[in-house]
């Protein structure tokens, strides 16, 4: 076993939609929460193998997409001081805040680097003592606990220089915010794999016994999406409405204890701004009183920038899965990956960006 | 980024107090920090998101899966009834 390559068989892929063919018998509506599982959907085109009556809506679950302009221009403001070298992984560099990313800061001079780890950040403050080192700490819960570390090794080994500039959302009240909304369509969802291999999927059961919705807790090959399907199927064709964890290779009820620990050492809950979303109660991790001198906001005293969103396109509709992407009239025409309008073109995990990298906006294909 | 991919635990070293991997994906070998799986040995597979693994791969349970999903065809066809009518314009009597 490899853990790829086997869930990714043809043969039990067909037996998996046959089964799903065989059971359902009315229309639902389900959501992936995870932008990787959308990105798998898409990829693998399982969303046009199912059957027409199920349709999959695509949540908010990529960090990239969701963190608020209002953050990203406040790490704008951080990277631009001359002091300041500043550290984020990859895929932020090219989101678009007010004015520009921060690959334009890079070309403009601002030291912006892309770290692979937290911790690479550690060995850049400690190889550049006479400069401030900022982390754009952004993502769900899967990369809470490598955060968190960083910060904890920092105040550990007395290294001064490093900060981090927290943008941390959760799941749990972002399904919860989907389902209050009037405009909810969702009748089940394909929970976010490694979310709750760092987590567990405890929290999840409340929402799934008050709001009467299945939960399948989902991994993030084609065969995982086909099971969770026809596991979450099976309990709306049943009248079932539970948590149930497809993806029990990787995920235990209680989640990684050590992980959860460090993360509720350095982390609380705090509200949280959500891009094309707005404000969600509750919704995001900030660092706790007692690491306040590693909070760049702190700091570098940017917590007064406040930027609100433009109205241009709809990703705050399509990251709670009202809308989908050609919906939208600026998709593939206006707005693409190199002139991203809004949230989910930004990403390779945005709803957006995967559609238009896999070629739907060259046919209109809605189903 | 929110990619975590599993790969297969090549070595283990001691880093500063941390401890940390080198780990298999495909044919790339990165680092990883295995603080949060202290269980994981080499030989194992961890799924590593951003330099950490979160989890270490449950390889019963993979494997258990995994021949549930393969047996399953079969087990629909088991549960058909017996004297299932041929279905219309299917081969007659």
């Amino acid at each position: 076993m490899k853990y790829l390559d086997e869930y990714r068989n043809e043969e039990i892929a067909r037996k998996l939609i046959e089964e799903i063919r065989r059971i359902q018998t009315c229309p639902w509506v389900l959501m992936e929460v995870c932008g990787g599982q959308t990105h798998t959907i898409v990829k693998y085109g399982i969303d046009r193998l199912l059957p027409e009556a199920i349709e999959l809506v695509h949540g908010p679950g990529c960090p990239v997409c969701v963190t608020s302009l209002e953050l990203i221009d406040k790490a704008h403001a951080i990277a631009r001081r001359p002091e300041v070298i500043f550290c984020s992984f990859g895929d932020m560099l090219r989101v678009p805040g007010s004015t520009c990313d921060l690959f334009t800061l890079k070309s403009q001079g601002s030291d912006v680097r892309v770290v692979y780890s937290p911790l690479d950040c550690l060995k850049i403050a400690r190889a550049n003592p006479e400069k401030k080192v900022v982390f754009f700490a952004i993502g769900f819960e899967t990369t809470a606990p490598a955060n968190a570390m960083l910060v904890w090794r920092a105040r550990r080994e007395g290294i001064k220089n490093v900060s981090v500039l927290v943008s941390h959302v959760l799941v749990p009240p972002a399904i919860t915010a989907i389902l209050d909304s009037p405009y909810n369509r969702v009748q089940g969802f394909l929970g976010p794999g490694h979310v709750c291999a760092v987590m567990g999927y405890e929290e999840y059961e409340p929402i799934s016994a008050r709001y009467k919705v299945p939960i399948v807790i989902t991994g993030f090959e084609p065969l995982d999406l086909l099971e969770g399907t026809l596991l979450t199927l099976r309990q709306l064709e049943s009248g079932r409405a539970e948590v149930e964890n497809q993806y029990g290779r990787a995920v235990t009820r209680e989640g990684n204890k050590a992980a959860k620990q460090l993360v509720f050492s350095v982390f609380e809950i705090g509200d949280r701004k959500w891009r094309g979303v707005g404000a969600i109660p509750r919704s995001g991790y900030k660092l706790r009183p007692e690491f306040h001198d590693y909070d760049a906001e702190r700091l570098f005293e940017v917590q007064e920038i406040s930027t609100e969103e433009p109205a241009i396109c709809i990703s705050g509709q399509i990251l709670r899965g009202i809308k989908r992407p050609h919906d939208c009239p600026a998709f593939g025409a206006l707005c693409s990956p190199e002139h991203p309008l809004g949230a989910t073109m930004v990403s390779a995990e945005g709803a957006c960006a995967a559609y238009y990298t896999y070629g739907r906006h060259l046919k209109e294909e809605v189903r | 980024m929110c990619l975590g991919i599993p790969g297969k635990v090549l070595e283990s070293f001691d880093v500063n107090g941390l401890r940390m991997a080198k780990v298999q994906f495909g044919g790339i070998v990165r680092e990883a920090c295995l603080e949060y799986t202290p269980e994981a040995e080499v030989g194992d597979y961890v799924v590593v998101h951003v330099g950490f693994a979160i989890s270490k791969v449950d390889e019963e349970e993979a494997a258990r899966t995994y021949k549930l999903l393969e047996e399953m065809g079969q087990l629909s066809e088991l549960e058909a009834p017996d004297g299932e009518e041929p279905a219309a314009g299917g081969k007659g009597p």
